[in-house]
């Protein structure tokens, strides 16, 4: 069982952000410049809470010694490490700016930071719930020229890396990847749990290393202009109807569908 | 729109077909200039490449025809397309998963931003892509010199898949690191239609209770002619695979007649289905927010009103 022995010292990276809670519903600014983020209730990305359960599960199996948070952003970010912390997690790297990110940027950091660490697993979620770029994690497993496990349902140690299985548009698909590996998360991966209130004390302890993209070497460009952002056009609630026939009926003659 | 642009689609397909949201793709790239050229990998595909070959508007399909692209990786089809995308200003594939795993990683070697999920063309650098699960629109505009693309096939008409007649030429596998082994597919096998270009998709809730009860909804939709879909808690839920899931991070369809049976209308549902031409809810929750962007809205239980409908429609 050589890897029980090892499992010790490995390290799992879980880069977490900050993202409007998914139940609040969002409002474009009048000026058109953006989302309004100010007294708006702001949560873990979920598919990041899925990413730190399924890292402290291959903690609490044996399989890794380690659990780190990663968040970039402006200072509250680092609350989002905390709730991170929360729910188990060892310790944090906050990369301190208040500048806009996008996803080759954010991939660079983590890259950044994973080698500083010796990170033997990254977990990113598949999509920030904000930008909807689903971006993160592909650019990071082709920055770091590691096997990519995208979209994933479920993943196991092995000897020979990771078993993993991904949701796919057709349906699931099995691969076998090395180790060190970059995984993104999907809904069907776990159940995140809740903070204890113990935990939520001990987190208060863990330490936060708060570093800047020069402490990293990464610089922040910007090659992604937003000239503005809209709202969608609403739709118009329709008319009520009481019956298989009338419903038919609309279908047939007034909306031309079936 | 400009001389130079010069614009590569990445196709989908399994080998047996090509995806219909390659056609899709093809009229975003129409969208943006020419000429467009077609990138196809795979494994026994020389009906699938004469497939490309053969769609209205395309200058040239590239052919990687290999055993190592019968289920290829994002790393391996990413070489791919680095290896031979040197010349292009624009790459482009669906934003199905196969897509978007593959377009930022393939910009990512190159050290370019991609763009993801464009809904409009506004010039060959400005896009306009739903961000917030499809609350807000942004018109994004993208300084790399070369612009890395998924595309919203529901948001583009498909490309007429007869009329062009395009040149097909062989390229080498490329080089990849070996480090993903592919292991095995379990794919839900289907008659229906495919779920993102039916005409017809009847999607099921929470509300269905059960996998069994989703049988209605499938001969619902056979008597359509449609797919079947899911809300995610259905999914969740374990009535029916995860492929059935539409939404902000499921599947975005856009039919013609979009039928909710027993789903509440939470806005990452709407997210992947609000831009169908006629939406029907039957839900028996008269304050359900489904209602607030049906067209027609039918507040009874679903298992009365599902096989009146049904009867209905054998009339
Ligand atoms: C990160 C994230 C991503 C998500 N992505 C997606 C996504 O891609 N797609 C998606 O769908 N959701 C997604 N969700 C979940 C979404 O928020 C909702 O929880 C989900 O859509 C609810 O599914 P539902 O409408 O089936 O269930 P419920 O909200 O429980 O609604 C069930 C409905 O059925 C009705 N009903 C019950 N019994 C009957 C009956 N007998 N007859 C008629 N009506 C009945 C009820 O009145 C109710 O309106 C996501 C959530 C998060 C946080
Ligand atoms: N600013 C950030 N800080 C930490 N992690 C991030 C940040 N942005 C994105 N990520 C990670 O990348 C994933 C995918 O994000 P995205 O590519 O933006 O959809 C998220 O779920 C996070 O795991």
């Amino acid at each position: 069982m050589h890897f029980l022995e090892d499992a010790r010292t490995v390290k799992i990276l879980v880069p977490v952000k900050r993202v409007i809670d998914a139940n609040i519903r969002v409002r474009v600014k009048p000026d058109r410049s953006g989302v309004d983020t100010d007294n708006v209730k702001m949560a873990m990305n979920p598919f990041c809470e899925i990413a730190v359960e399924e890292a402290l599960r291959i903690k609490e199996a044996g399989d890794a010694g380690e659990v780190i948070l990663f968040s970039a952003g402006p200072s509250r970010f680092q609350e989002t490490i905390r709730t991170g912390l929360a729910m188990g997690a060892d310790r944090g790297v906050h990369i301190h700016t208040d500048e806009p990110l996008e996803p080759l940027v954010v991939a660079k950091m983590i890259a950044a930071v994973a080698e500083k660490e010796g990170a033997d697993l990254v977990i990113l979620g598949k999509q920030s719930i904000d930008g909807d770029n689903n971006q993160t994690g592909q650019m990071l497993a082709a920055i770091m020229g590691r096997p990519l496990g995208s979209y994933i349902s479920e993943i196991k140690k092995n000897e020979d890396g990771f078993a993993i299985t991904r949701e796919i548009d057709a349906g699931l698909e099995k691969l076998q990847i090395t180790s060190p590996a970059v995984v993104t998360t999907d809904l069907r991966l776990n159940e995140p749990r809740y903070a204890s209130l113990p935990n939520i004390m001990k987190a208060k302890k863990k330490p936060i290393e708060a570093l800047t993209p020069e402490d990293i070497g990464v610089q922040v460009s910007h090659r992604m202009e937003i000239l503005k952002v809209v709202e969608p056009p609403a739709r118009e609630a329709g008319v009520m109807v009481s019956g298989a026939g009338e419903l038919v009926d609309k279908l047939k003659n007034e909306a031309k569908v079936i | 729109m400009s001389d130079e642009t010069k614009v590569l689609v990445i196709a989908e397909h399994d080998n047996a077909a090509l995806y219909p949201g390659t056609l899709n793709t093809v009229t975003a790239g129409v969208a943006i200039g020419a000429p467009v050229d077609v990138l196809v990998a795979g494994h026994g595909i020389g009906e699938i490449a004469a497939a490309c070959a053969a769609v209205a508007g395309v200058a040239r399909v590239l052919v990687a025809d290999h055993e190592i692209y019968a289920h290829p990786s994002t790393e391996e089809v990413a070489a791919l397309v680095v290896a031979n995308g040197g010349d292009y200003t624009h790459i482009l594939a669906p934003a199905s998963t196969f897509g978007k795993a593959l377009i930022p990683y393939a910009a990512a070697l190159r050290d370019l931003q991609s763009i993801s999920d464009i809904s409009e063309v506004v010039s060959a650098d400005t896009f306009v892509r739903p961000i917030y699960a499809g609350n807000a629109l942004a018109t994004v505009r993208c300084a790399d010199p070369v612009k890395m693309i998924t595309v919203r096939t529901t948001a583009f008409d498909a490309a007429a898949a007869q009329g062009g007649g395009a040149s097909v030429e062989n390229i080498p596998a490329a080089a990849a690191t070996g480090q993903v082994q592919f292991v095995e597919q379990a794919l839900s096998a289907s008659e229906r239609p495919e779920l993102t270009s039916a005409r017809v998709v009847v999607s099921g809730g929470r509300g269905l209770q059960s996998g069994d009860n989703f049988t209605m909804l499938e001969q619902l939709a056979d008597r359509l002619g449609g797919a079947v879909g899911a809300s995610r808690a259905a999914v969740d839920a374990g009535f029916v695979p995860n492929d059935y899931q539409v939404g902000q991070t499921g599947k975005v369809v856009a039919p013609d007649l979009y039928l909710a049976v027993g789903i509440s209308g939470a806005i990452q549902h709407l997210a992947g289905m609000k831009d169908s031409k006629c939406i029907v809810a039957i839900n028996n929750d008269e304050e359900a927010p489904i209602f607030q962007v049906a067209d027609y809205s039918w507040n009874e239980d679903l298992f009365a009103a599902v096989p009146a409908l049904l009867a209905e429609l054998e009339k």
